[in-house]
């Protein structure tokens, strides 16, 4: 049935709170910070996530090294200590594992209704809550990374130096930029918080060992090198610990993959692909109206 | 300023049956700068139709028009245009008040010195400079729901929509909401709001639309709605408690009153009569018959046709018949799941 009501007033002049549209940069930038200081403030008033986020790098740090304290000196590729080895491998995992649960908050804003609040805002982009996402688990790797780096040298496993540091920035902005945006798609399309953290929990571990992290590709069967070779992890793995090495040059090889040699220029590049490719793969999914 | 044609929408997709059927071709016009309210039962699909016109959710089918512009074509010019007001209020419990708003601010562009005078102006407006500062997690419900309508206004927007703003209120949040409300609309705001409480309506809107199972079955001022229905109606009691002979008796003598319709024995309430009346005079003749017959008037009340009664007619039962009988029909968890 179709109402039938006097006639409307007429419409009002626009209100002051339309102005023409600000350019999409600005309202982005405005979108995203406010988003990330969302975070940081979460993070200050429950610091529980910093500390423990600070303190498991570093156990598996000290563990796994102790675990292969003894193994035979140059059992490594270049006679590197193992402790010396691993550290790259904790840094990209620490970093990885923060991203991958990037989602995790999302999907509880939606369960708690939270989202609607952005969703009926009128963002210029949505892609700010992936922009806010990576911000924030970037700086919470960097920090973590420090920690690593600096506990890593007290053990006597070296310092990377300033070159390499920056090259350990922007592999992790790389890697957490494709992994939070992943975990983000998922938290938008999942059903629920225990979907997500069931996809979670089987990608985690898996990916972990299915990488360079804690063993060299010399050390295992060829079908598992053939994954470690193709594992996002290892591409962000290699051109860290090549830093480590004290050969901060993007064009130097650091992986002998099977299907050929690798530089950290590839490695970067493969990184930006995914993280570029990722991006545009759940754009569709935050622009989706939940039906 | 606010135009909805033949929405439909299911929840709960073809894979497991059939659905909930929510919308069911319902259709609205609201006029710029009025106080409109959709009443109906629990489960009508009131919530439905704000979601859809909110842009949180895409109907199966229909037209949404917000100041003219297409809200499915469109939703980000829309967004600017709507306040929002969800029935369940979502706020993070870390967050001070004001830094929701501060966050709120944001997320509609406001530059930053516009925005936290804004926010101080709401603030002042709602009430809320004892516990703005503090953290939302200790807030009570209608503390809550005034900063919820705060974030609604923050980008003074020209439509808000507010889904059930005072359900489970306390009388004073009640009526602090209802004053910002009248004040919105009288400084040209148009107002949508969604309740199953009749007299919220009825004290508010100056217009209403009566929803029931996804249809407008009623919509018009509530003066006009309760006028068109005609007549008084009057409660008549001969005695304080009389029987159901006496009762009968009565109910007799007065259909055979002209202007006298719908005469019912409510043997809930002591067997006293109700009846509707056409004019004023009737009342006058109805007590010479009585007194002819010997029978004494113990009380007699008259009144105007009630929202109510508007709701009686238009769907053949009382709203609160209308929600018991709708609450076993719905799909909470599909409707939730559209929620998120």
């Amino acid at each position: 049935m179709t109402t039938t009501l006097p006639a409307p007033p007429p419409v009002r002049d626009p209100v002051p709170g339309s102005p023409p549209e600000a350019s999409a940069w600005a309202e982005i930038s405005q979108e995203t910070f406010a988003l990330t200081r969302r975070l940081f403030v979460q993070l200050q008033r429950r610091p529980s996530t910093l500390v423990a986020g600070v303190l498991q790098p570093l156990i598996w740090l000290v563990l796994f090294g102790a675990l292969f304290a003894k193994a035979p000196a140059g059992l490594l590729p270049g006679g590197t200590s193992y402790g010396r080895f691993l550290g790259a491998g904790v840094i990209v995992f620490t970093a990885f594992s923060a991203a991958l649960n990037a989602g995790l908050p999302v999907m509880f804003d939606r369960e708690f209704g939270f989202l609607n609040r952005l969703l009926v805002a009128p963002l210029r982009s949505r892609s700010s809550i992936v922009f806010a996402s990576v911000l924030y688990i970037t700086s919470l790797s960097l920090v973590q990374s420090l920690a690593i780096m600096g506990t890593a040298a007290l053990l006597g496993y070296g310092w990377p130096g300033a070159a390499g540091l920056l090259l350990v920035l922007v592999t992790l902005l790389l890697l957490v930029f494709a992994v939070t945006a992943l975990s983000l798609g998922l938290a938008f399309a999942l059903p629920g918080h225990i979907e997500l953290i069931a996809v979670i929990f089987v990608a985690n571990l898996p990916l972990l060992f299915a990488s360079t992290a804690l063993a060299p590709l010399s050390f295992m069967p060829a079908w598992l090198g053939w994954l470690a070779a193709l594992n996002p992890l290892t591409f962000a793995i290699e051109p860290i610990r090549a830093a480590y090495a004290g050969q901060v040059s993007l064009t130097a090889v650091v992986l002998e993959a099977p299907y050929g040699q690798l530089s950290s220029a590839t490695c970067l590049g493969v990184l930006a692909l995914l993280a570029a490719g990722l991006f545009l793969l759940i754009r569709p999914l935050l622009d989706r109206k939940l039906t | 300023m606010i135009e909805l044609q033949q929405l439909c929408k299911r929840y709960g997709g073809p894979k497991g049956g059939q659905g909930v059927v929510a919308l069911d071709g319902l259709s609205l016009q609201v006029p710029a700068g009025c106080l409109y309210g959709l009443l109906g039962p629990n489960g009508a699909g009131k919530t439905t139709t704000l979601r859809i016109l909110c842009t949180l959710l895409a109907p199966d089918s229909g037209r949404v028009r917000v100041g003219g512009v297409d809200a499915l074509a469109d939703p980000r010019a829309v967004r600017r245009l709507l306040g929002y007001v969800a029935q369940e209020v979502a706020i993070d419990k870390i967050l001070t008040g004001r830094e929701l708003l501060q966050l709120q601010g944001d997320l509609y562009h406001l530059p930053s010195l516009e925005r936290n005078q804004r926010i101080g102006e709401l603030i002042e407006l709602l009430g809320m400079a004892d516990w703005i500062d503090r953290r939302c997690g200790g807030y009570s419900g209608g503390m809550r729901r005034r900063l919820d309508l705060a974030a609604g206004l923050l980008h003074r927007p020209q439509v808000l929509v507010l889904d059930e703003p005072t359900v489970g209120l306390d009388i004073e949040s009640r009526a602090a909401i209802w004053g910002v409300l009248r004040q919105l609309r009288d400084g040209g705001t148009t107002v949508l709001l969604s309740s199953h409480y009749l007299e919220e309506v009825d004290a508010l809107a100056d217009h209403l639309a009566i929803i029931e199972a996804g249809k407008v079955i009623a919509a018009g001022a509530p003066s006009a709605l309760k006028g068109a229905l005609g007549g008084d109606r009057v409660t008549l009691r001969v005695r304080e408690f009389s029987d159901a002979d006496e009762a009968a008796r009565v109910q007799g003598i007065l259909q055979s009153c002209a202007g006298v319709r719908q005469v019912v024995v409510n043997q809930a309430q002591g067997y006293s009569l109700n009846l509707v009346i056409e004019h004023d005079g009737v009342i006058e003749q109805l007590r010479r018959q009585l007194a002819e017959a010997d029978l004494p008037v113990f009380a007699l009340a008259q009144s105007r046709p009630s929202l109510d009664d508007v709701y009686l007619q238009a769907t053949g039962r009382t709203l609160m018949d209308a929600e018991l009988a709708v609450a076993g029909s719905r799909d909470p968890k599909a409707e939730r799941k559209a929620s998120m």
